[in-house]
């Protein structure tokens, strides 16, 4: 297992090598100057040249892309144009912060998806089936801007049940030690704002959630249907277990591996794409940094956050990878 | 063996985890029936004394002196003090860290007379010295305290380039007295000396922190920086030193960033922010409707504009601006769009400007007299080919939805047989086309005013020394040149304000641009909040903010 852990790590690297070429070239096809957008309309035509001459934007892109990977290959992710601080120093926070949303978002989405997706199963044709399928359905389409400013309008200005944005109470602030605030906030022993920080992760978790969540319940009902139509789970019925233990004992173990695929999906493309939510809920994530790094053409912070989101993704592959062995141990390591 | 071991842990780890799920949502289901606790109150009993800020954006860096960004200048405002200030809520000069000046008769030298006894946040005293230091800094292309990647632009841009100064010389003449030795008269010296760029900033901090400074600033202002999380927040905490007696009256200042104007405003509904920035004007009846709110209005200082680009045939026949000029429907614009908040521009400057030019009348909303003038132009059939209208991508206090207002302004252009198409590329590209002027052939554009001096509007925004740069209209006047520069070193400020009235007359002539409107931006507070005022140059101070 280990020389499959190590094989796969070095598969990743030309996968990382290939994006960098990627991201590299789309951004440098961008038409427009970035000095004008970095500097602003008021700043002057000469710190304009200045800034083109010391990020070497007038030089030909290939040597722009070289250094920029003779940097990277000694842990240099380089320096945000916009905010002049180092990327690999002001990346931390924003990754933490989308990290904690992310594993927010998709506790809740795997928690209700499969648990839905089991009952439809289950009840396979019942009306609780279809209701699932037509709020998953539902759930898939939702756009999540309308989901989230919807979400806020209710459960925060109406009902004054839950906070509508941002990761805390800022008249009681949170101090960062791992960045993950519901660790954090255990680590300090401060339970009372271990409540305040989960509650700010509700709303946000959710409307980021709810399109894994359908698609996940999707999954998982017509997995959990074809195994539950095997003759081992009929083996197990015929032995007189009860329904709970045919379903959570047996059933779900073999129908979890395709679900599983959805799920690391899911959690890749959550990490990336969770700018809308991230604005919405003013949540201070990666997502909304390298949004912002976009607009103002930080060119070394939206090559290197994407860089980093890819890494992650790839690396949930892997986890996920990993976990099809744990689940089904016939998959073997070639 | 393991595996086996591990598949099953892992099958019951996710078990119990969904039977738990099903059971916690039912207990919450049960017993809930008061608010849950924890939540930010809606409302505060006591007294309160922590405002917080709900804004659009972060702070790029909080040195004032190397930002051109407003946002970045609002918290500037709060740390930094300059030498002198603007009257609350008003354009006007008064005394800053500097009590008096004195100006000598050719309009060469400054001196100032600084207060004594001030401290910066770090405890070291501000002096002579400090002014110089800093003055230094930013002119000296090679100060050692210029650090990677930093550029002072504002300096650059009031003071002039490297290779034109305006300052020759600041020099400390005592503890308390500082002068300034110019190069040649500038007439709005004192209202740049004033701007927030122009912050004084502790030197040993500088010495000190090097290049974080930029993230840990120290100035003498009423708030003490204390913590910077980017993207959230930043958070101020009351300078107990303060040279302004009783000020700051708040103890702790907390500015957050949250993009979305709806979501800022359901935030500040919900009371997890005190006051707000740039409310949607769609919103306007809601905050007008909730007695827990109030609205509190920026005066106007903006002008938001169409520009036409001389480059293009025909738009650099003064009688098509005209006609064009003639069926723009301002009133109808902001009635549609501005929910009221704004008022038709008839020149490139706000009216609340000393130096305006009152006596002008704007081209009526007339598509005759427009279809009039485009006939004398020789387009009795409107225009021949379509026009290439740039809209904006992006709101702007002056301008929340360009994209609406060019669909209306299409509209009305139709009428008199102009064909337009509407773009709006993304915004970096959107500025590089219009500074090129190759591919636009009006622009919409619009300026905030930076210092309360009719310079940084017409001379900034209109004149040929402005090309490339914010003359996107490449529009070229020689009389307007020589009258706009004569301005400049002019130190009578009446003899100025007369200059400026005959350039706003050749500029209507002319019609460069068609001025739409000058709006007024709308911030929102909690009812109890006192003493903010609004500067109309768009960063205030909040020390004298305080909730009863």
């Amino acid at each position: 297992m280990n020389s499959y852990i190590v094989k796969r790590i070095l598969v990743l690297l030309p996968v990382l090598l290939g994006m960098t070429l990627i991201v590299f070239s789309i951004i440098h096809a961008i038409p427009g100057d970035p000095a004008e957008t970095i500097l602003g309309q008021k700043a002057t035509e000469q710190s304009k040249q200045a800034l083109r001459d010391q990020l070497g934007l007038d030089k030909p892109w290939f040597h722009q892309y070289f250094a920029y990977l003779g940097d990277l290959l000694q842990g240099d992710l380089g320096t945000s144009i916009r905010t002049k601080v180092p990327i690999a120093q002001e990346i931390v926070p924003y990754l933490t912060a989308t990290l904690e949303l992310t594993m927010a978002s998709m506790l809740f989405a795997v928690i209700i998806g499969v648990n839905a997706g089991i009952v439809s199963a289950w009840k396979h044709n019942s009306w609780f089936d279809y209701c699932c399928m037509v709020i998953a359905l539902v759930g898939v389409s939702m756009p999540i801007f309308w989901l989230g400013l919807m979400e806020q309008w209710l459960f925060a200005n109406k009902l004054h049940w839950l906070p509508s944005i941002g990761r805390m109470n800022a008249r009681d602030p949170v101090e960062a030690i791992t960045g993950l605030y519901v660790l954090d906030t255990m680590i300090a022993g401060r339970w009372d704002q271990l409540w305040t920080v989960t509650k700010h992760l509700i709303l946000p978790s959710v409307a980021l959630g709810t399109i894994p969540m359908a698609v996940i319940a999707r999954m998982t009902r017509s997995s959990m249907l074809e195994v539950m139509s095997s003759d081992y789970i009929r083996t197990a019925k015929a032995k007189g277990l009860g329904p709970f233990f045919v379903v959570y004992g047996h059933a779900l173990k073999n129908a979890f591996i395709p679900v599983l695929t959805v799920i690391g999906i899911q959690t890749g493309s959550l990490l990336g794409g969770a700018v809308l939510t991230e604005t919405i809920f003013a949540w201070p994530g990666v997502g909304r940094y390298i949004y912002e790094a976009i607009s103002s053409r930080d060119y070394p912070v939206i090559q290197s956050g994407i860089l980093i989101v890819a890494f992650f993704f790839v690396l949930i592959n892997l986890i996920v990878d990993l976990l099809y062995a744990v689940f089904d141990p016939r998959i073997s390591y070639k | 063996m393991r595996k086996k071991w591990m598949s099953s842990f892992l099958t019951l780890a996710l078990s119990t985890v969904l039977v738990l799920s099903g059971c916690s949502s039912n207990e919450e289901a049960g017993n809930s029936p008061a608010p849950a606790e924890g939540t930010d109150p809606p409302t505060e009993t006591a007294a309160q004394d922590t405002m917080i800020m709900g804004r659009g954006g972060d702070s790029v860096a909080l040195d004032p002196a190397i930002v051109t960004d407003g946002e970045s200048l609002k918290i500037g405002h709060q740390v930094f003090d300059s030498l002198l200030d603007y009257k609350e809520g008003e354009t006007e000069v008064v005394p800053g860290l500097a009590e008096s000046w004195e100006i000598s008769a050719d309009g060469l030298k400054y001196t100032f007379k600084l207060k004594s006894g001030v401290k910066f946040h770090d405890g070291t005293d501000f002096n002579a010295e400090a002014v110089v230091f800093n003055f230094n800094r930013w002119s000296d292309p090679a100060s050692e305290y210029k650090f990677e990647g930093d550029s002072f632009d504002y300096y650059d841009s009031m003071f002039g380039p490297e290779d034109g100064r305006v300052i020759k010389e600041v020099k400390a003449i005592d503890e308390t007295t500082v002068e300034f030795t110019l190069n040649q008269p500038q007439a709005p010296f004192l209202q740049n000396i004033a701007m927030t760029p122009f912050g004084i900033a502790s030197p040993t901090a500088i010495q000190e922190k090097k290049e974080n400074f930029k993230s840990e600033p120290v100035g003498t202002g009423p708030f003490v920086f204390v913590e910077w999380k980017r993207n959230d927040s930043i958070t101020l905490e009351k300078n107990p030193n303060y040279w302004k007696e009783g000020l700051p009256k708040l103890n702790k200042v907390i500015v957050r960033s949250i993009p979305d104007n709806t979501a800022r405003f359901n935030a500040l509904q919900n009371g997890e922010i005190d006051v707000m920035e740039d409310l949607n004007p769609d919103d306007l009846s809601i905050l007008e409707g909730n007695s827990e709110l109030q609205k509190i209005e920026r005066p106007p200082f903006n002008v938001a504009y169409i520009g036409f680009n001389f480059k293009k045939k025909p738009f650099d026949d003064v009688k098509v601006r005209q006609a064009l000029n003639h069926a723009v429907n301002k009133q109808g614009i902001i009635d549609a769009f501005f929910a009221g908040q704004a008022q038709p521009a008839v020149n490139p400057m706000p009216p609340t400007l000393w130096g305006y030019n009152d006596a002008i009348e704007d081209y009526p909303y007339d598509l005759e007299k427009a279809k009039a003038l485009l006939a004398e132009a020789g387009f009795p059939d409107g225009l021949p080919d379509p026009v290439t209208f740039y809209a904006m991508p992006v709101s702007r206090p002056y301008m929340p939805d360009g994209k609406k207002v060019a669909e209306a302004i299409q509209a009305d252009f139709e009428k008199i047989g102009v064909t337009v198409n509407i773009e709006s590329p993304e915004w970096a590209t959107y500025l590089d086309d219009a500074k090129a002027g190759e591919k636009d052939d009006l622009y919409m554009l619009g300026w905030t005013g930076d210092n309360g001096d009719p310079d940084n509007f017409l001379y900034t925004l209109l004149d040929k020394d402005a090309i490339p740069g914010n003359n996107r209209s490449f529009y070229v006047n020689e009389e307007l040149h020589v009258l706009l520069t004569d301005a400049q070193k002019e130190t009578d400020q009446d003899k100025r304000a007369e200059l400026y009235k005959q350039a706003q007359v050749i500029i209507k002539e002319d019609a460069p641009w068609i001025p739409l409107v000058h709006t007024t931006p709308i911030l929102a507070g909690k009812a109890n909040l006192k003493g903010f005022v609004p500067s109309p140059l768009g960063s205030e101070s909040y020390a004298n903010a305080y909730f009863e």
